[in-house]
C-alpha cells in the first residue's frame, strides 16, 4: 500500500480515503466496457436457456390447447383428446417399464463388471465399447430392429405362446413378423443400457476406497464387498440413473416407430400382432399426413410426453443433487 | 510361544497350520481354464460354422465353476464366483447387440456404396439408382446451422456458470435445468420448433432452419455440460496470475481460460455434434423429406440422412428392393459419420489435452 507504514488505524484510513479525493480510490479495478459486454453476453446466454425451456412448454401449450379442446368430429382419430391420448400413455409407460426391467439389472451388472471385475487395464476400453452403443443413431437401431431382431425373435414368441400361453403376458397369438411391443422394448433396453451403465459406473468408481478395503479386510468376498460397501453407497445413484434411463425410454421415438406394428389398443399381451402405440411413435408416424386440428392434438400429446419426461428427469436430478449434498462419504 | 506353535496337533496332511487357516480351495488352474474354454466355445459359436448353441454350451462350462466351488469351498465363495459369472455374462450380452448392429449394417450397407450413391439425389428416380447426395448435404447443412446456434450459447452459458455466476442461486438453477433439459425427448424438440415456426409461417411449415433450432434444443445442454466440466478443470492459479498482471477478466477468459480448456471443449462439442447428427424424430417433424437437393435452409423441405433412411425402409415403394438397399447404405454412411466424429473427439482429447490434468 502507499500509506506511510503504521501511522493510521484501519478505520481512520477508511475515513481518510472516503473524505478526500485521494489516489487510493483509483486503485480499485475499473469496470471496463469489455468486461461489462462479456458478462452481459454470458448472462444472456444462460437466461436464453431458461427461456428456451419455458418456450418449449409455452409454445407446445399454445399450439396444443386447440387440439385438446377439439370435438371428436374435427380430428382424424374421431375421439376426445383424453380417449385419444390415454392408450398412448399406457403404451409409452408399458414399453418404457418393460425396457427398464430388462436394462437395469443388466446395466448394474455391466457397470460392476467394468468398475470392479474387469482387469484394471481393460476397464477404460471396455467402458468405451459400451459408450459406442450410445453413439449409434436411433434410426440405425430402428433399421436393425425391423430387419434383424424382429424376425430373429419370431421363434421365441412361438415358443412362449406354446409353453407359457397361460400367462396373460404371452397369450398370443404370436406375431408372424415379430414386430411386437416386447421387441420394441428390447430395442429400447439396448438403447438406454449405455446411459444407465455410464452413470452407475461413475458412481461405483466413486465408492470410497477405504470402505471397500475395510470390507475386504474383514474377510468379505468380492461380492460381499459389493453388497456391503458399493451398493449402499450407490443406491440413490442407481435409482436416479434408472430414472434417467426411464426418461430416455419414454421419449425414444424412431426405434419404436419403426419396430412396433402398432394398432393403438390397450393390452398386456406382449407378443401378439396388435400392440399399444406410444406417444412419440404415434407422432412420428402420423404427423406428416395430419392436417388442421389433428396436428394440434398431436402437439398436445407431445406436451403430455414432455410433462411426463420432465417430471421423471426432474425427480432423477433432484435425487442426484441431494445425494451430492448429503452422501457424507466424500 | 512354543505352546501356541504346538497346539494345532498334526492330524493329517503335510502342513496342518496352513490348511487350518486357509480352508479348502479349488485348484488354481480351474477357474482360468474353464473361463478360457467357455470364451473359446462362445467365440466359435458366434463366428464359427457350428451354430449359436455353442454359446450356451460355453456358458454351461463356465457355470461349472460356482457349482464345483460350492462343493469344495462352501457357499460364500461359491456365491462370489456365481456373481462373477453373472456379471461377466451381463457384459457379454451387452456386446451382442453392438456386434450384431455393426455386422448387419456393414454387411448390408457396404455393397450399396458407390460413387453414384454419393453424387446423385433421388430426383426423378423410380426403382434402382439414385443416391443420398441431397440427404447428405441436408444433414451437413442442418447440423452446421445447429452447431452455429448451440456452440456460442452453450459456451457462453458455461462461462457464466463457471466464471461469473459460480455459487449464485441463479447459476444453481440454470445448472439444474440444463441437466433436466438433457432429457427432453427429441420428438418434443421437433414439435417445439414446429410450434415456434407455425406462428411465423403458418400451418404445415417445413424448413431446414427449423430442424437446426430443434437440434439446438438437444445440443445446447450437452455443450454446456461438457464445456462447464472443462472450464472447471482450468487451475485457478492461471486466472490469478493473469489478474495479477492487470489483465481484465474478459481478456483472462479469452486468452487464458479458453485456450487452456480448448482441447476439452473441442472434444465436448464434437461429441455433441455426433449426438445430434443422427437425430431423426425432430427432423421428421420440421424438416420433412424431399427428393431434390436443397441448399437453402430457409426454403421448404430438406432431406436429411436419418429421415431418408427412415422413409426408405418404411415406405419403400414398388419395387421395394432398391429402396431398402439405399436405406442400408444411408444407415451405414450415418453410422460411419457418427463413429468418425466419436473417434475424432477421442483423438483430440488424447493428443491435445494438457498433460497431467486428467
Amino acid at each position: 500500500m502507499g500509506c506511510p507504514p503504521g501511522t493510521t488505524a484501519p478505520s481512520e484510513r477508511l475515513t481518510i480515503v472516503t473524505s478526500t479525493q485521494s489516489p487510493e480510490r483509483r486503485r480499485t479495478t475499473p469496470t471496463r466496457p469489455g468486461d461489462r459486454i462479456f458478462r452481459g453476453t454470458s448472462l444472456a446466454a444462460a437466461l436464453l436457456i431458461l427461456a428456451t425451456l419455458a418456450g418449449v412448454a409455452v409454445f407446445l401449450t399454445a399450439e396444443g390447447i386447440p387440439g385438446i379442446l377439439a370435438s371428436p368430429d374435427e380430428v382424424k382419430h374421431g375421439t376426445g383428446f383424453v380417449d385419444y391420448v390415454a392408450p398412448l400413455v399406457f403404451g409409452t409407460l408399458l414399453a418404457a417399464i418393460l425396457a427398464l426391467t430388462m436394462a437395469v439389472p443388466l446395466a448394474i451388472g455391466v457397470a460392476l463388471f467394468i468398475s470392479h471385475y474387469a482387469p484394471r487395464k481393460l476397464a477404460a476400453p471396455l467402458g468405451y465399447v459400451i459408450d459406442l452403443l450410445a453413439a449409434v443413431p436411433s434410426v440405425v437401431y430402428g433399421v436393425w430392429g425391423i430387419s434383424f431382431l424382429a424376425p430373429a425373435l419370431v421363434p421365441l414368441y412361438r415358443w412362449l405362446e406354446d409353453n407359457l400361453g397361460f400367462v396373460p403376458l404371452f397369450a398370443g397369438p404370436a406375431s408372424a413378423t415379430g414386430r411386437t411391443i416386447l421387441t420394441a422394448s428390447i430395442v429400447l433396453a439396448v438403447m438406454v443400457l449405455p446411459v444407465i451403465t455410464a452413470i452407475c459406473r461413475e458412481i461405483f468408481l466413486q465408492t470410497p476406497r477405504l470402505h471397500e478395503e475395510a470390507a475386504l479386510a474383514l474377510g468379505a468376498t468380492r461380492w460381499e464387498m459389493a453388497r456391503l460397501a458399493i451398493f449402499p453407497y450407490a443406491r440413490s445413484g442407481i435409482i436416479s440413473a434408472s430414472m434417467l434411463g426411464l426418461g430416455r425410454a419414454l421419449g425414444e421415438t424412431m426405434a419404436v416407430a419403426m419396430v412396433l406394428s402398432a394398432s393403438g389398443v390397450v393390452t398386456f399381451n406382449l407378443i401378439s400382432s396388435t400392440n399399444p402405440s406410444t406417444i412419440a411413435a404415434n407422432i412420428a408416424l402420423t404427423f406428416n399426413e395430419a392436417t388442421g386440428l389433428t396436428v394440434n392434438a398431436l402437439i398436445a400429446s407431445g406436451l403430455v410426453l414432455f410433462v411426463i419426461t420432465f417430471g421423471v428427469n426432474f425427480a432423477a436430478r433432484a435425487i442426484v443433487d441431494r445425494r451430492k449434498d448429503f452422501s457424507g462419504a466424500n | 510361544m512354543t505352546s501356541t506353535l504346538q497346539t494345532p496337533r498334526p492330524e493329517s496332511g503335510a502342513s496342518p497350520i496352513a490348511s487350518s487357516l486357509r480352508g479348502r480351495q479349488l485348484p488354481r488352474w480351474v477357474p482360468p481354464a474353464l473361463t478360457a474354454a467357455a470364451v473359446l466355445l462362445a467365440l466359435v459359436g458366434v463366428f464359427g460354422p457350428v451354430g449359436a448353441w455353442l454359446v450356451l454350451v460355453g456358458w454351461c462350462v463356465a457355470a461349472v465353476i460356482p457349482i464345483w466351488s460350492l462343493a469344495v469351498e462352501g457357499s460364500r465363495k461359491a456365491m462370489d464366483r456365481l456373481v462373477t459369472l453373472l456379471v461377466s455374462t451381463a457384459f457379454a450380452i451387452t456386446l451382442f447387440p453392438l456386434g450384431s448392429i455393426l455386422a448387419t449394417v456393414v454387411s448390408r450397407g457396404a455393397p450399396v456404396l458407390s460413387s453414384e450413391f454419393f453424387t446423385y439425389s433421388m430426383r426423378n428416380i423410380v426403382g434402382e439408382g439414385g443416391g443420398i447426395y441431397h440427404a447428405l448435404m441436408g444433414t451437413l447443412l442442418i447440423t452446421a446451422a445447429a452447431a452455429a446456434i448451440s456452440i456460442p450459447i452453450g459456451l457462453f452459458t458455461a462461462i457464466y456458470l463457471i466464471e461469473y455466476g459460480d455459487g449464485t442461486r441463479l447459476a444453481g438453477w440454470i445448472r439444474f435445468l440444463v441437466d433436466v433439459m438433457t432429457g427432453i425427448p427429441s420428438i418434443v424438440a421437433g414439435l417445439f420448433a414446429y410450434a415456434l415456426f407455425v406462428i411465423f409461417f403458418g400451418p404445415g411449415v417445413r424448413m431446414g432452419v427449423g430442424g437446426a433450432v430443434a437440434l439446438s434444443v438437444l445440443m445446447i445442454p450437452v455443450v454446456v455440460r461438457s464445456c462447464e466440466e472443462m472450464l472447471k478443470l482450468v487451475p485457478n492459479e492461471l486466472r490469478e496470475a493473469s489478474y495479477a498482471l492487470g489483465v481484465p477478466k474478459w481478456r483472462t477468459i479469452v486468452k487464458v481460460v479458453l485456450p487452456t480448456a480448448l482441447a476439452g471443449i473441442v472434444t465436448g462439442v464434437t461429441l455433441a455434434i455426433a449426438r445430434v447428427i443422427g437425430e431423426t424424430a425432430p427432423l421428421l417433424v420440421i424438416a420433412g423429406l424431399t427428393d431434390s437437393v436443397n441448399f437453402n435452409l430457409f426454403d421448404g423441405r430438406m432431406a436429411t440422412l436419418p429421415v431418408f433412411t427412415y422413409f426408405s425402409i418404411i415406405v419403400p415403394g414398388v419395387p421395394p428392393g432398391p429402396s431398402i438397399e439405399r436405406a442400408w447404405g444411408a444407415a451405414l454412411v450415418l453410422l460411419i459419420i457418427v463413429m468418425l466424429l466419436n473417434l475424432a473427439a477421442r483423438l483430440v482429447s488424447y493428443f491435445f489435452s494438457p498433460k497431467g490434468e486428467r
